[in-house]
């Protein structure tokens, strides 16, 4: 780390925006639904079908119901934000963009341990799959780097390649700090002290926890469920592939739900993803058709 | 040509194949694979090299090969062509595959011969063309495509993508082109330490030249550094270093230049159980840990960087420290929850959790296992348990699955139960049980001995494999989702190691039958629930319906028996074969048939290896065999014709042979000659020695009969024609190779033996 006074989380993602946006991607903002990471949003999964060139970089706010601990765990969040970088075709020297990135936020790789550890990426509700690493910064997974082989059961013609910051502990590394709440967001100013990550965020992870583990309707929950697959397929046979995948996505929540409510069983864990599957999947392929990619 | 042009006229080579970060795990196994095909290209093109060495880091691998010659040596391949007189088709056919016209054609002999002067290759022409082909055939476990070029399915593929070829022959560059990357002399060195690119001079300097940029290319010497620079890590902070060469070779494929380097955490942790601590340091983190002076595990790990850091390492220990401490904190906030919930309540809980969807739940499991693991305790198969202890251990035995720390930590099932039966009172046999249930996992795990343990892991593992046999979920080919085969490793590893006995067929009849709606009103400690044998295990399950209206066994049950036998044995064989048995002296006792006792089968198959392999069996075996073949001759030409029995004073049909051709002779002794009498006296003396033994499982002692008739049978062979032109002598010189033949048969099937 160097000698100026680490990033706040949000100097860390307007750096990242800078970075990559004179890489020439094109700084999207986050998309306007409730997902489980930033491989959903559209500029991801749709855009990475397809022979067109396609740069893009954004937050992406992810919702991970099961993972709420009321604010308690120093370590988990139910909601949380990745960082996404998109780039297709793949640019050959794309390692280097991305540890161009790690020094842009104040990362001296003679100075911390930067390694890439294979870790092989596949989403069984997205039908894709990919290989890669996990990166290491000092032992600590910051970052995680997908070649895309197959999205939505497509051979990706050509691959992109994915980039997944995890900002909040890339933010506790380069901050020091031990507790995500404890995190700087806003960097203190002469007449107001810094605003921390909890002090923002805290009471929105104890009140969603007690409702995605306690109080969600799960009836309500299961109809949902069933309108938006009911929707995704109209939409599908309307030949409408982005409100399909809304659905799909819409779906694909509803169940992490349900999932923290624990009213699915293990056996019907399986069925209900492999309904979503089908579900972005048939979408993914709507969008091929769409744009006459299909074969 | 003077001896210096000679040298001159070898050189040497070298290849680098660099890419993004290749798998640790898959280093090893693509070194020798690079070596194979390299090696492969040279033999195709008549070449070969004095030496190649391979070589792999994360980002590049690499070969040297010396002392190639620079070119093939020119051969003349000469092909046979049609007789001088041949039909003039057959000229014409000849001359267009050759390429020739008829005065290019040698003749000899009467024989045209198309011969070719083929001019020795220029061996930078072979490497250029056998590097691509190298490329492609690459074997990885997975690759990928990447880039622009991947718009084509059919785009090159490699473990991450290709970056660069270094490809010199001497010191010239090998031409080659793959999908774009072209090779050339230049390479990178250290991802971090050392920027731009490096220009190789020939395969002399560049093991060197990378060094100077911070790689290290020998994985062994890398190896080396980890090995013996995490050792001095722990010695000069006064511990000793956990050796572990898994992680020395996992981390020698994660580092180009690696710094062995230790850390602390918060002594408070070590309240978790060590083999938590080991787990999250090794599989998450990839660190070593260290022990104390006292032989317990220290507040100590060391970790591995690829850099030598410009602070010391300091940072790296730093955020290291940190990584772990939080991991550390999740399992023991993991430990201190599960420590609060009783085993029993957690047990309560696998009613819950699916074992497979048409098997029920663990719960449903746990009664099957806990009811066999009491049988076999009571029964007096294993001995030295108590019924109660076995059963309890095997009713707690999976509740460790619903804890949070097997949630986080899986591979520590078994040894979590066994710390939290241990903490709540559990007596230690129980929690050892509980610990241990799981082993043998896999060849050359510990097999445990402990009686209740026994009991537990026999039962967990006979019913895994009777329940997915019964639902048509038998291993089949490279197939075996449920790890079929490794649990009948384990059962024979215990039933060999603890000596244990049992009709295992019985056994499985009696798991396979124990399935269905029934299970849940099931009371059967109140009788006796496995039988002897498959048709009578229709025994009270469902205890609060009438009597005799108990279920039938599942009409498919001798089927499915007869494939868990079939399996059994092949697991045996396989096993034994690894053991380094011959396979063919474990046929020879298999095909006896009607042995479910393992153990004695072993015994046999043993005493037959020690047998055969002296001077005495192996004489023993080609009378065996001599006797056959004469049978069988026999046997196919003159079954018919055998004389009937004549009136005589011996019944050689005494010696219950089922042969034919000797069950109903009659002999009288003055018609004997001395070979003939000698072999039938020896064989009157040996039969019921023989049978003697094996009723009391003595097979030494049987084999040791049976060598009686060495001598014999040899005799008999130098100076009986058994062939006699009298059939009646010959049917009964037939009759007694049968009773020999039938003696040894009864030991040990010896058409099975080879030699």
């Amino acid at each position: 780390m160097s000698d100026v006074a680490p990033l706040s989380f949000q100097d860390l993602i307007l750096t990242l925006h800078a970075y990559w946006g004179k890489q020439g991607c094109a700084i999207l903002q986050p998309y306007d639904m409730e997902m489980g990471a930033g491989t959903f949003h559209t500029a991801t999964t749709l855009r990475a079908l397809g022979p067109d060139p396609w740069n893009a970089a954004f937050v992406q706010p992810s919702r991970r119901p099961t993972d709420g601990r009321y604010g308690e765990n120093p370590n988990r969040l139910g909601a949380y934000y990745q960082y996404q970088v998109i780039l297709k075709p793949s640019p050959p020297n794309l390692q280097e963009l991305y540890l161009g990135s790690l020094k842009a936020i104040g990362i001296d790789p003679l100075l911390h341990d930067i390694r890439f550890v294979e870790d092989d990426w596949e989403s069984p509700t997205l039908g894709a799959w990919g290989l890669g690493w996990e990166i290491w910064c000092d032992g600590m997974e910051v970052t995680q780097f997908t070649y895309f082989q197959q999205m939505g059961g497509f051979d990706c013609k050509p691959v992109s390649g994915e980039l997944t910051y995890g900002l909040e502990r890339l933010a506790m590394y380069i901050q020091n700090k031990d507790s995500i709440f404890d995190l700087v967001y806003n960097n203190a100013t002469a007449d107001r002290p810094a605003v921390t990550y909890g002090d923002i965020f805290r009471e929105n992870e104890r009140q969603m926890s007690t409702y995605h583990f306690e109080v969600a309707d799960t009836d309500m929950l299961f109809d949902a469920f069933k309108k938006a697959t009911a929707e995704c397929e109209s939409c599908l046979q309307h030949a409408l592939p982005i409100p399909a995948y809304e659905q799909a996505i819409k779906a694909s929540h509803i169940f992490n739900i349900l999932q923290a409510r624990g009213v699915i069983s293990v056996q019907e864990r399986a069925s209900y993803m492999g309904r979503v599957r089908d579900l972005a999947k048939g979408s993914c392929q709507a969008w091929m058709e769409k744009n006459g990619w299909a074969v | 040509m003077d001896g210096k042009e000679w040298v001159g006229s070898m050189t040497d080579f070298l290849l680098e194949l660099r890419s993004e970060e290749i798998p640790a795990r898959m280093q090893v196994k693509a070194k020798e694979d690079l070596a194979r095909l390299f090696n492969d290209a040279l033999t195709k093109a008549g070449l070969s090299a004095a030496s190649v060495e391979v070589f792999a880091t994360p980002r590049r691998l690499a070969l040297i090969a010396t002392g190639l010659p620079l070119a093939t040596e020119a051969v003349s391949e000469e092909t046979k062509g049609p007789k001088v007189g041949a039909p003039p088709q057959a000229m014409e056919g000849f001359l267009r595959k050759s390429g020739l016209s008829q005065d290019q054609l040698v003749e000899r002999d009467g024989v045209y011969y198309a011969v070719v002067e083929k001019a020795g290759r220029q061996t930078a022409d072979v490497l250029a063309e056998a590097i691509p082909a190298i490329i492609r055939a690459f074997p990885w476990p997975k690759s990928q495509r990447w880039g622009a070029a991947s718009v084509s399915t059919e785009s090159l593929r490699w473990v991450r993508p290709l970056q660069g070829i270094v490809a010199l022959l001497g010191d010239a560059v090998v031409h080659c082109d793959i999908d774009g990357i072209v090779s050339g002399a230049e390479t990178m060195g250290h991802r971090f330490h050392h920027s731009g690119a490096i220009t190789v001079g020939n395969a002399g300097d560049y093991i060197e030249k990378l060094r100077a940029a911070y790689v290290l290319v020998h994985f062994s010497e890398r190896c080396r550094i980890i090995r013996d620079g995490a050792k001095a890590a722990a010695q000069a902070a006064g511990l000793t270093l956990v050796e572990d060469e898994g992680l020395v070779i996992e981390n020698a494929g994660l580092t180009e230049w690696p710094v062995p380097m230790l850390g602390r955490f918060d002594a408070a942790f070590l309240d978790v159980p060590q083999e938590v601590i080991q787990l999250t340091a090794r599989v998450n983190q990839k660190y070593f840990v260290c022990h104390d002076s006292t032989g317990k595990l220290a507040n100590a790990f060391v970790c591995t960087a690829n850099i030598d850091a410009h602070d010391g390492g300091a940072a790296i220990v730093a955020g290291n420290e940190k990584v772990l401490a939080a991991r550390l904190s999740d399992a023991k906030f993991f430990w201190e929850q599960d420590l609060k919930v009783a085993l029993d309540s957690q047990a309560q809980k696998l009613a819950q959790i699916t074992f497979h969807e048409k098997l029920g739940s663990v719960a449903d499991k746990v009664e099957r296992v806990a009811k066999l693991s009491r049988w076999l305790v009571e029964e007096g198969i294993v001995k030295g348990a108590t019924a109660d202890a076995a059963e309890r251990a095997a009713r707690l035995c999976k509740a460790d699955l619903v804890t949070g720390m097997v949630g986080e930590f899986p591979e520590l099932q078994g040894i979590m139960g066994g710390y939290y039966a241990r903490a709540q009172g559990e007596s230690d046999a129980v929690a050892d049980a509980i610990r241990d249930h799981y082993k043998p996992v896999g060849q050359g795990d510990d097999v445990p001995t402990a009686p209740v343990t026994v009991a537990v892991s026999l039962a967990d593992k006979l019913d895994s494999i009777a329940q997915f046999f019964a639902m048509g979920q038998a291993p089949t080919g490279s197939k075996d989702p449920f790890a079929l085969r490794r649990s009948a490793f384990g059962v024979l590893a215990l039933l060999q190691t603890n000596n244990v006995r049992f009709d295992i067929a019985a056994i499985l009849a009696g798991l396979i039958n124990f399935i269905g709606p029934e299970e849940s009103v099931m009371d059967i400690t109140k009788r006796r629930f496995w039988s002897q044998s498959w048709n009578q295990i229709q025994i009270g399950y469902a205890w609060d319906k009438p009597h005799n209206a108990y279920p039938e066994p599942l009409e498919s049950t001798p089927k499915i028996i007869g494939e868990l036998q079939k399996f059994f044995a092949d697991r045996l064989k396989v096993q034994q074969r690894e053991a380094g048995v011959r396979h063919d002296l474990i046929d020879a006792v298999f095909s006896l048939g009607g042995e479910d006792d393992l153990v004695r089968l072993l015994a046999r198959v043993k005493a037959l290896q020690a047998y055969i392999t002296t001077a005495e069996g192996a004489n023993l075996l080609a009378a065996y065999k001599r006797a056959a073949n004469i049978l069988k001759q026999a046997d196919g030409a003159e079954k018919t014709s055998v004389a009937p029995a004549q009136a005589g004073a011996h019944d050689v049909s005494q010696s219950k042979t089922t042969d034919e051709i000797g069950s109903s002779l009659r002999w009288s002794d003055a018609d004997l000659g001395g070979d003939e009498s000698a072999l039938r006296t020896a064989l009157d003396a040996a039969e019921p020695k023989a049978a003697a033994a094996l009723s009391v499982e003595d097979f030494e002692g049987a084999m040791a009969a049976l060598a009686t008739l060495r001598a014999p049978i040899d005799a008999f062979f130098e100076g009986v024609m058994v062939n006699d032109p009298d059939p009646a002598k010959r049917a009964f010189r037939l009759g007694l190779l049968a009773r020999f033949r039938d003696a040894v048969s009864r030991v040990a099937d010896f058409s099975k033996i080879e030699g």
